[in-house]
């Protein structure tokens, strides 16, 4: 039914794909309840659909390395290893959320996992990431930044400028372009007069490719062999993830320009629902371990949800903290 | 700690300041358009290339927005840049860099990252280099929470700010003004960094607060000095810091002398001048003998010609007439 092959992934390995595939799945499915119910407000744009690319990439890279992302991000953030409890509370708007309801859903950061966010300026964090890259070279560390973006950040100069300072200096950034095809409304084929991406990319000397994003496995695959390209001193590459979005861009979009037909094509290779069928009938898995893997992350979103409810607010009192850092502050 | 006062110019200030912050702080780096070989388009890094090789004062292409957040990134990474941009004006390709991610990360975060960054830019009008490169939009920069704003205007505050400027975790925004780089003074070799947060009172007096930063503190200073021999005694203050504003010391002065008079090279609608105006009135109202009187740019893209140029920004004698005005008849 599927053309997914092991090559190179071990069997164990795709328990823990599919189970975060399934912890994104459900923490976005209960977003969406949430927002209507009022618990969650703002933009909020989810990531159904996609999240074989952030599970592929985030499962073939070191826990020290660091994660730059979109305002999509609730995936990337939960499997770098913020608490599904952190996220939701900062959805809720609340002072244990991870960036202490300042952020909201657009914004998640975390410094501990050297989660950069939740940037919510398209294009505008690629430059970052190439600050961080040159930073971890003067170190002279192992680190590789990884740069989320959507195909739609590369009609943005700061794509083109990232990109060509990252190969003149040679840095260990891999930029992770999502392609769903839409930036908002906009089809590819109409923001793009080159729409083969890894072109673009190539156009910078910079080793780029294009990978089947609905393909779990052959997107951590991919992300192995940059990292290792990467790492080997091979400077930045440029991946293109083929995807899409099975929700619209955020709920104020009542998706009027794409076709239904084609949206429902796209969902007979619902990364989650395919990857889970693979497993079973290649025995890896059971029926019964996937159920449990859906159980385990409805607790999980469960509890992340009770705990936002009853977390508090922050003190008005505290408005004005965070807007210029002291050296005490950064020192302690 | 002081030593005997040593002559030199701003740009010569500078550029120790920076090759002191190269020679003593190994995450230091200088990042900008020619900065190395060519010397920086206002010959202020001259020579550091050569001294610190060409890793630490580093060339980029003509990318103002990549390299100002490649600089912010740099910084979150734990390095402490120095980014140079070559005019106020090209800044405006960074802003999307400078005000919504380098402004914003701490607080969007929640206070989990901090972005020690120094951005200098050269700002001001005088040079004849028309609408695209003498700007003094440095105003801008000062509405943005998240950014302290500073503007050196003598040798040794081209010194000594910047060593403060690296020692604060906060992005640093640093305008030079263009004229000044010539500009000669003395300074203390060993004075150490300075309060940046302090306005300085360049010269006391007791009839009217003369209020300017960067370029026309010179120009106030000599406003101040003809206004002597017309027997008025002008207080000049350089704000040195545009964000905060050291209202304090302002207040104190205005209580004093019971009038002011604000300088901004900048435009008068919506501009510094019209806040630091009304900081004045709001704490000094009742000490005020007249309102508070502003001079700005002509309100017009800065011209070309010597002539123009020179009727578009503020001039000394624009500032002695103002001031006779205020003082003798209240207006």
């Amino acid at each position: 039914m599927t053309g997914y092959e092991l090559k190179g992934i071990p069997a164990e390995a795709c328990r823990d794909l599919l189970r975060d595939m399934i912890r994104i799945r459900v923490l976005e499915e209960r977003c969406a309840e949430l927002y209507a119910a009022s618990k969650i407000r703002g933009f909020l744009h989810l990531y159904i659909g996609e999240e074989a690319v952030a599970t592929g990439v985030m499962h073939a890279l070191d826990s020290d390395d660091s994660v730059l992302a979109t305002y999509r991000e609730h995936g990337h953030a939960l499997l770098k290893g913020i608490p599904a409890t952190g996220i939701m509370a900062e959805m809720f708007g609340r002072s244990t959320g991870c960036s202490g309801g300042r952020g909201g859903s657009m914004h998640l950061f975390d410094a501990a996992t050297r989660f950069y966010g939740g940037n919510a300026i398209v294009g505008g964090h690629l430059p970052l990431a190439v600050g961080l890259g040159l930073a971890d070279q003067v170190a002279g560390n192992d680190r590789v930044t990884v740069c989320f973006f959507g195909e739609g950040a590369m009609a943005e100069g700061e794509f083109h400028e990232a990109l060509n300072l990252a190969a003149l200096w040679n840095l260990p950034v891999l930029f992770c372009c999502e392609n769903n095809r839409y930036a908002m409304g906009t089809s590819l084929e109409t923001s793009e007069s080159q729409v083969d991406l890894a072109l673009k990319a190539a156009a910078y000397a910079i080793p780029a490719w294009s990978v089947d994003g609905m393909d779990v496995l052959e997107v951590a695959r991919a992300t192995k062999r940059a990292r290792s390209m990467i790492t080997g001193g091979g400077g930045p590459v440029f991946i293109e993830f083929q995807t899409y979005r099975f929700r619209a861009h955020s709920m104020f979009d009542p998706d009027l320009y794409r076709d239904p037909a084609e949206i429902e094509t796209w969902k007979e290779r619902d990364p989650v629902v395919t990857f889970a069928g693979w497993a079973i009938e290649q025995s890896l898995l059971t029926g019964d371990d996937v159920e449990a893997l859906w159980d385990a992350a409805r607790d999980e979103v469960t509890a992340a949800v009770i705990a936002a409810d009853e977390a508090p607010l922050e003190p008005v009192s505290s408005l004005l903290d965070h807007v210029t850092a002291t050296t005490e502050e950064v020192s302690s | 700690m002081t030593g005997p006062e040593v002559e030199t110019t701003y740009r010569e200030a500078m550029r120790d300041a920076i090759r002191e912050a190269l020679a003593t702080d190994d995450r230091v780096i200088v990042l900008g358009e020619d900065v190395a070989d060519y010397g920086g388009t206002y010959a202020v890094t001259k020579g550091l290339h050569e001294e610190f090789g060409r890793d630490r004062v580093r060339n980029t292409p003509l990318s103002e927005s990549g390299f100002v957040g490649a600089g912010i990134g740099a910084a979150l990474g734990g390095l402490r840049p120095i980014v140079e941009i070559m005019t106020v004006n090209f800044s405006l390709l960074a802003l999307d860099q400078i005000v919504n991610t380098a402004a914003t990360l701490r607080h969007m975060s929640g206070g989990q990252f901090h972005v020690p960054l120094v951005i200098r830019m050269t700002t001001g009008a005088g040079r004849q280099l028309a609408a695209q490169h003498s700007h003094s939009l440095e105003g801008w920069y000062a509405h943005v929470p998240g950014l302290k704003v500073i503007a050196p205007a003598t040798a040794s505050d081209a010194r000594w700010m910047l060593p403060t400027a690296l020692a604060d975790p906060n992005p640093v925004i640093l305008f030079e003004h263009n004229a000044l780089y010539g500009e000669h003074g003395s300074i203390d070799p060993v004075g150490g960094p300075v309060d940046i947060t302090q306005a300085a009172i360049r010269r006391s007096g007791n009839d009217v607060s003369i209020i300017a930063w960067a370029g026309m503190v010179h120009k106030a200073m000599a406003a101040a000095a003809v206004l002597a021999d017309q027997g008025v005694d002008a207080e000049v203050i350089d704000l040195r810091s545009l964000r905060p504003l050291d209202a304090d010391t302002l207040a104190e002065s205005v209580a004093r002398t019971h009038h002011a008079v604000v300088v901004d090279e900048g435009w008068l609608t919506a501009g510094l001048n019209a806040e630091i105006a009304a900081l004045i009135t709001e704490r000094c109202f009742w000490t005020l003998d007249a309102p508070v009187r502003r001079l700005a740019s002509a309100e017009v893209p800065i011209p070309y010609a010597q002539h123009l140029e020179e009727h578009a920004i503020p001039q000394v004698d624009d500032i002695v007439a103002a001031v006779n005005r205020l003082v003798r008849d209240g207006v």
